[in-house]
């Protein structure tokens, strides 16, 4: 992939250019990396349209019921935005160990684990002026979720153990942990029902943002994604990160601590991921239930490999699965499909989306480097199909 | 009842849970080593694990026959096998990613799919009662055993005797272990991967119905916890040798049902961290068996897990 890219930037980078063809193959270069993931999400819509025809259910119908549940009024896109929040720290916690070429997919029990240490950190806090406990707060959580992430990459970097599956063992492990704490040593005698800590307490809860009346998650993960951002393509540490991503032994090569590395961006994604689950708690639910294993870990892999695992792209892609979550009831009302008609059509986008991956570099139009073979400036052509 | 056997019954319900257990670990870890040692790596199997489990039901209770469900089962995991297998021979697609998405798929379609069969029940697979002499009932209730964990126990000898001595074994390792070399000998690399994947496939499924027609014997969203997961594991552990893959699902089952074994004699605290003990296990033997320093151990030279 690195080695497609290279040509690419010397053509461009070659003296003499015209400055339209310069501007011209600028936006050819980043243009494919959005009309491909886009057209691919298009393809897997329609894929979802022909398995709803099939079944005899209106693809328009449910486009329109997206829409409306979704996006078409303030109280249903206040909702998407709601959902969107945790997605936003749980596709970062794929992302980021993504550029070091590590599939993480546990996310969920950092999630989980973030919004159990939040509950349990409120305790020992009570009486404390917010300003000094809630920080502590997000801090702890975020704490619980670095170690725990970043232990899988410790396993990966220093024991060579698959990131992949130790993530997703971890995952089941914390769940099953928070499970146990939340029904036995923490668990509040007076929630019967439905087992919970002792609540963080009013005094701790965030409220909304203003103007758009959507916890404070939804800032803080956008600002999470632009940090990330940042981290990645603007500094020196990102860059050393993508070398070690791209090619191990080259990174090693050039003396760059790649074990330190991959433990600091997995830890620093279990760090984000476990704030997904301090503002479900701190902002949402006001305890640590069974509901913080909601799945959004897993609706996070999806977006972070949506977006190509770039912190910008996963903010429009999350809002878009925010959305069709958000829409999922209204569906099995209305159109009387089951819940699952939600995770066929997130599966298939998946599917078509890492398909379309195979594309990168073969049209001729995205590739400014393949046009000086023909002819200097080749004229915009409709993208071959 | 268990007042003679006192302790003993821990022990007992553990390998009768044992063998109750691993059936669905030994037939996934035995299709993802076929499809392992041709140099690929499927993450999806729990996903089809799931979806073999709901269509070997939802055809056992229309047609009222199991092993008509275990045959739509395999056809079904073999079809997610071979899309698996589709996906990946395009340049450049990853095959632990389209792994991760036809896990959820596949889930997403036993879901779908699914609704209407929580609620009835299907005809179960039949068991042969080897516990029959004896008149403890915890003894029988433990050597009940499923024809289906005695035709995997078979079919981990015979793919070992396979892999070793036919064309089609000395095929599919070299493939796995050089694609180059599988080229040079004029095979078709990406055919050998397809039929792999398939048939990787085609076991998990059954491994699912076996979920679902015996035990735990229903139909539910929650019938697999993992289990396709694990098994992946387990096929690094026993080093993608369907022998001790036999082995290692029988582990894998006894630590499974250490949990419910301590719960029948009354130890009910922390029944959350027994649960998670197969997690633990799993994660234990992976770091014991990985090496800073070396590739693993008899690993296919192609598979992107070991590289």
């Amino acid at each position: 992939m690195v080695a497609d890219a290279a040509p690419s930037r010397l053509a461009a980078a070659r003296p003499g250019t015209p400055l339209g063809l310069q501007i011209r193959a600028w936006l050819a270069r980043h243009l494919e990396a959005v009309v491909i993931p886009v057209g691919a999400a298009v393809l897997g819509f329609l894929l979802f349209g022909l398995f709803l025809t099939a079944l005899g259910k209106s693809p328009l119908q449910l486009v329109e019921i997206v829409w409306r549940g979704g996006f078409g009024s303030p109280f249903a896109l206040g909702n998407s935005l709601q959902r969107a929040a945790p997605l936003l720290f749980a596709a970062l916690c794929v992302a980021l160990p993504a550029r070091l070429g590590l599939v993480v997919i546990g996310g969920e029990g950092a999630i989980v684990l973030g919004g159990l240490a939040t509950a349990a950190a409120a305790q020992p806090l009570a009486g404390f002026p917010a300003p000094l406990a809630v920080p502590l707060m997000a801090g702890a959580a975020a704490l619980a979720g670095a170690v725990w992430i970043g232990a899988v990459g410790w396993l990966q970097a220093y024991r060579n153990v698959n990131a992949t599956i130790a993530s997703l063992l971890m995952s089941y492990i914390a769940i099953a942990l928070a499970n146990h704490l939340i029904e036995g040593p923490l668990r509040d005698p007076a929630s019967l029902n439905k087992p919970s800590t002792l609540p963080v307490g009013d005094a701790f809860m965030l409220g909304p943002m203003p103007v758009i009346g959507v916890h404070w998650g939804l800032g803080c993960g956008i600002v999470a994604c632009v940090i990330a951002y940042v981290l990645m393509d603007r500094t020196t540490l990102g860059f050393a990160a993508r070398i070690a991503g791209g090619n191990v032994r080259a990174a090693q090569i050039q003396g760059l601590p790649v074990g330190r590395l991959i433990v600091g961006f997995t830890a620093l994604g279990g760090a984000f991921a476990a704030l997904a689950g301090y503002f479900e708690v701190a902002a949402v639910q006001g305890t640590a239930n069974g509901t913080l294993a909601a799945g959004y870990g897993y609706t996070g892999i999806l977006v972070a490999f949506l977006a190509r695992q770039n912190p910008l792209a996963i903010m429009p892609v999350a809002v878009l699965l925010g959305g069709i979550e958000a829409s999922s009831g209204l569906i099995q009302r209305r159109m009387q499909l089951p819940d699952a008609t939600v995770l066929v059509l997130e599966g298939l986008l998946f599917l078509v989306v890492l398909l379309s991956e195979t594309l990168y570099g073969r049209f001729k139009l995205f590739n400014p480097h393949l046009w000086a073979e023909k002819r200097a400036a080749t004229p915009a052509a409709p993208v071959p199909a | 009842m268990s007042g003679d056997l006192g302790l003993w019954t821990v022990p007992l319900a553990m390998i009768g849970g044992a063998i109750r257990v691993s059936t669905p670990f030994l037939f996934v870890s035995l299709g993802e080593t076929i499809t392992e040692r041709s140099g690929r790596i499927n993450l999806g199997l729990e996903g089809t694990l799931v979806l073999g489990a709901m269509a070997a039901y939802g055809t056992a209770v229309l047609t009222g026959s199991p092993w008509a469900g275990v045959a739509v089962a395999g056809l079904a995991g073999g079809v997610l096998g071979l899309l698996h297998g589709f996906v990946c021979s395009f340049p450049r697609v990853n095959d632990v990613a389209i792994g991760i998405a036809l896990m959820l798929f596949g889930t997403g379609l036993a879901f779908f799919f699914g609704k209407p069969f929580i609620q009835p029940s299907a005809p179960p697979l039949p068991a042969i009662p080897f516990g029959a002499w004896s008149d403890l009932p915890q003894v029988q209730a433990a050597l009940r055993v499923n024809v289906l964990f005695l035709a995997g126990a078979a079919l981990s000898v015979a793919l070992w005797w396979g892999l070793r001595n036919t064309r089609a074994g000395l095929v599919l390792r070299v493939v796995g272990d050089s694609a180059d070399a599988a080229r040079a000998l004029g095979y078709d690399v990406d055919r050998v991967r397809l039929v792999a994947t398939g048939a990787g496939g085609v076991l998990a499924g059954i491994g699912g119905a076996y979920l679902s027609l015996y035990y735990p014997g229903s139909w539910n969203e929650g019938i697999s916890s993992g289990q396709g997961l694990m098994a992946v594991a387990l096929v690094i552990f026993a080093r993608w040798n369907p022998l001790a893959c036999f082995g290692a699902a029988l582990l894998f089952g006894g630590a499974g049902a250490l949990g419910p074994a301590l719960q029948s004699v009354g130890v009910s605290q922390g029944y959350y961290l027994f649960y998670a003990a197969p997690y633990v296990l799993t994660l234990a033997l992976l770091i014991a068996t990985s090496s800073p320093d070396r590739a693993l151990a008899g690993a296919p030279g192609e598979l992107s897990l070991s590289k």
